[in-house]
């Protein structure tokens, strides 16, 4: 069933090249439009798919890629750069988050590299992928040499802790605030990690996948509509 | 029978914390404060503005502590406008998702529309398969959103200094510009007409006629501006040297937009990253010296001078490019959003109608699906950044080859710049600080979403 292209999809999926990244199984859905415990008649009760993101690439990666990931090997080390995706013509290097403020250290300052400008950073919540829940994903951009880079960094839920680049890019300290409040990341070294959107009594962190998102059933001439995230939906 | 306690009762109720002794001022208690104080006061007053002071532009809380009239220490409190749009664009499909970000930056929304359709098409790999039509809608909606985006700032800006007539005809001029968008998209705000693939319609008759009306308008009303400002003493005597922010302290806060091109750098994602075409336009990026208040002022006045520009190349090319495609020309992604006016109002175009029900029996299944489902995106993650009138706007989306995103977050200008509010107020006076935060053109849709 994973090899199963479902026809609404456009056909523009990467091609069998060289650098198409092998696709790596974050999730498996079952069944379609959120039916559970109810007889299912309709037989889409049995579809299976896999949630399979762009996975790690292989050399070259084309452009300045490969000189820019050289140079950040040669001056990290091995162990810090876990994986590198190639995917839609972006670059993102997966570090390891013991090493992150040695990376981002050396991303802004190597001539080479230049990051100067940091975009922040986005949390993303991957529930069922084991021992790496939680990432945090800081967009960079190097205005002297008119590149973007993604570094992406995972912890386990059990040990929400990433450490801090404020120390590096000043700019971070709102955008961990935001990350740490709506998915709890634990940014070790910021200098005041406070929610920042949500009241600060609140409980839980919203954009998680398991934070539901709220709402109540509306009623209208004896129909009941229930609020989005209960609602049946394609999965 | 217990004692009930008026709260009003004792004003100014001293209390003893970890900061030492602490009043809570209510008005009409300066006697109990000065006599709490003791014979050695420290003086040191907190002062909340806001969040509902007008001229903290929404819903935005300074939190001041001053002596005398100078700040010595500032902080924002945000957040009261967040609500939950990234979390909600999770529950509906990708084209739903331009409804809900469109009200992010209320005073932005083609340019949240543009970055959220942008990062979608990367990810479906069809890029190079917009109409060209729909590529110069976006940028005229965009730069027409430009205009009235700054508009609002200076008019506004003006308005808290007490420069009364700037906000006057500030607001004439958006005026102006909003019904162009009511009658290109239908709406004047949360318009979701840019949709992923194009455009939602083509461009209705008659509005190159409007758009050439609006240019020679703006052309004759845009140099009141300069004319009221520029050398305007007692405008000058209030923006010049406040809120000063140079290049390196932008930098190091992640600061675009107009404040860091007033620090002297011309950034703009529309020259050194271009999108939707940009490079083929012919425009120039403003920058000013003083990085100051005044300075990102004079920015933004001659960026509308260059967005007019663009808005006159964009009418002469649409003037050549009538019944054009506006949406990709795949049938699995183009929404059917065919509208058209009938005797009883605005409802599905009836040649549409005709041709799912009548003719094509594939055209009614992509609309049947497109509509009850959606089309499903690649798994994979994109981040698309645009310059928006604020900044770099940047989308990160990431899909799990679903119908809806997985996770959308938008990185908005004023988030980032507002960070810069403390470095430009500490030390200043309580009646810069408005100047200096307005100089940010922070809007609080975006800042909490």
């Amino acid at each position: 069933m994973s090899d199963h292209q479902p026809e609404n999809l456009p056909a523009t999926t990467p091609g069998g090249d060289a650098r198409t990244p092998a696709a790596e199984v974050v999730d498996q859905r079952e069944g379609m439009f959120g039916v559970r415990g109810t007889g299912d008649t309709s037989g889409f009760g049995g579809l299976r798919r896999q949630v399979a993101l762009p996975g790690g690439s292989a050399k070259p990666y084309g452009g300045w890629f490969d000189g820019a990931t050289e140079k950040l090997d040669s001056l990290v080390g091995d162990g810090a750069i876990e994986k590198v995706v190639v995917a839609h013509g972006e670059l993102t290097l997966h570090v390891a988050r013991e090493r992150l403020v040695e990376v981002a250290q050396h991303i802004r300052d190597d001539a080479d590299l230049r990051f100067e400008f940091c975009s922040g950073v986005s949390g993303v919540h991957y529930p069922n992928e084991t021992g790496r829940e939680l990432h945090a994903v800081y967009h960079l951009l190097s205005i002297t040499h008119n590149r973007r880079i993604r570094l992406e960094v995972s912890c386990p839920d059990t040990d929400p802790h990433i450490p801090s680049i404020v120390s590096v890019y000043p700019a971070n300290d709102w955008h961990e605030r935001e990350t740490w409040d709506f998915f709890g990341i634990v940014f070790d070294g910021h200098p005041a990690l406070t929610r920042i959107q949500m009241p600060d009594d609140w409980p839980g962190h919203p954009q998680r996948k398991d934070y539901p998102l709220g709402g109540i059933d509306v009623e209208y001439k004896g129909a009941v509509i229930p609020p989005p995230d209960t609602r049946r939906s394609y999965n | 029978m217990t004692e009930t306690q008026d709260p009003y009762a004792a004003f100014a109720d001293a209390r003893d914390t970890t900061e030492g002794k602490v009043f809570t001022v209510t008005g009409q208690d300066w006697d109990s404060v000065v006599s709490g104080l003791g014979d050695e006061p420290e003086e040191r007053i907190v002062v909340n503005m806001g969040p509902q002071h007008p001229s903290t532009h929404g819903v935005l809380r300074l939190i001041l502590e001053i002596e005398g009239e100078n700040v010595t220490e500032a902080r924002c409190g945000i957040g009261y406008l967040h609500t939950g749009i990234e979390k909600n664009m999770e529950f509906r499909n990708w084209t739903q998702g331009v409804t809900f970000c469109t009200r992010m930056d209320y005073l932005a929304p083609f340019y949240n529309e543009t970055a959220y359709c942008l990062a979608i098409e990367r990810l479906l790999g069809i890029e190079d398969q917009i109409p060209e039509k729909a590529n110069v809608m976006r940028v005229l909606l965009m730069e027409l959103n430009r205009i009235s985006s700054h508009l609002v700032c200076i008019a506004t800006g003006g308005m808290e200094i007490g420069a009364l007539t700037v906000m006057t005809i500030g607001f004439r001029e958006r005026e102006m510009t909003l019904d162009l968008f009511e009658l290109i998209t239908g709406l004047r705000m949360n318009h979701a007409f840019i949709r992923p693939g194009g455009v939602a319609q083509d461009l209705p008759a008659g509005a190159l006629d409007k758009i050439r009306e609006y240019i020679t308008w703006m052309n004759k009303h845009l140099p009141e501006y300069a004319e009221l400002c520029n050398a305007n003493p007692i405008f000058k005597a209030r923006l010049q040297d406040v809120g000063y922010l140079d290049l390196t302290g932008c930098m190091a806060l992640g600061i675009s937009g107009p404040p860091l091109r007033a620090a002297g750098y011309g950034l703009d994602l529309r020259k050194s990253q271009p999108y939707c075409g940009y490079e083929t336009y012919d425009f120039d990026v403003p920058t000013w010296d003083t990085a100051d208040s005044y300075g990102r002022f004079r920015v933004r006045l001659q960026e509308m001078w260059e967005s007019l520009k663009i808005v006159e190349q964009c009418a002469d090319r649409l003037a050549k490019m009538e019944g054009e495609p506006v949406m990709v020309a795949d049938k699995k992604i183009g929404w059917p959003s065919q509208l058209a006016v009938g005797n009883d109002g605005m409802g599905n175009s009836l040649d549409h109608i005709k041709h799912i029900m009548g003719e094509s029996m594939e055209a009614l299944i992509h609309h049947f699906k497109l509509v009850t489902e959606g089309f499903r995106v690649p798994a994979g993650q994109a981040y698309v950044a645009i310059e928006s009138p604020r900044g770099e706007l940047g989308v990160h989306l990431v899909s799990d080859g679903g119908t809806k995103p997985y996770r959308a977050h938008f990185r908005d200008p004023s988030f980032a710049n507002l960070q810069a509010m403390p470095i430009l107020c500490e030390g200043s006076q309580v009646a810069d600080v408005i100047v200096a935060v307005a100089s940010l053109d922070p809007v609080m849709g975006g800042v909490d979403r």
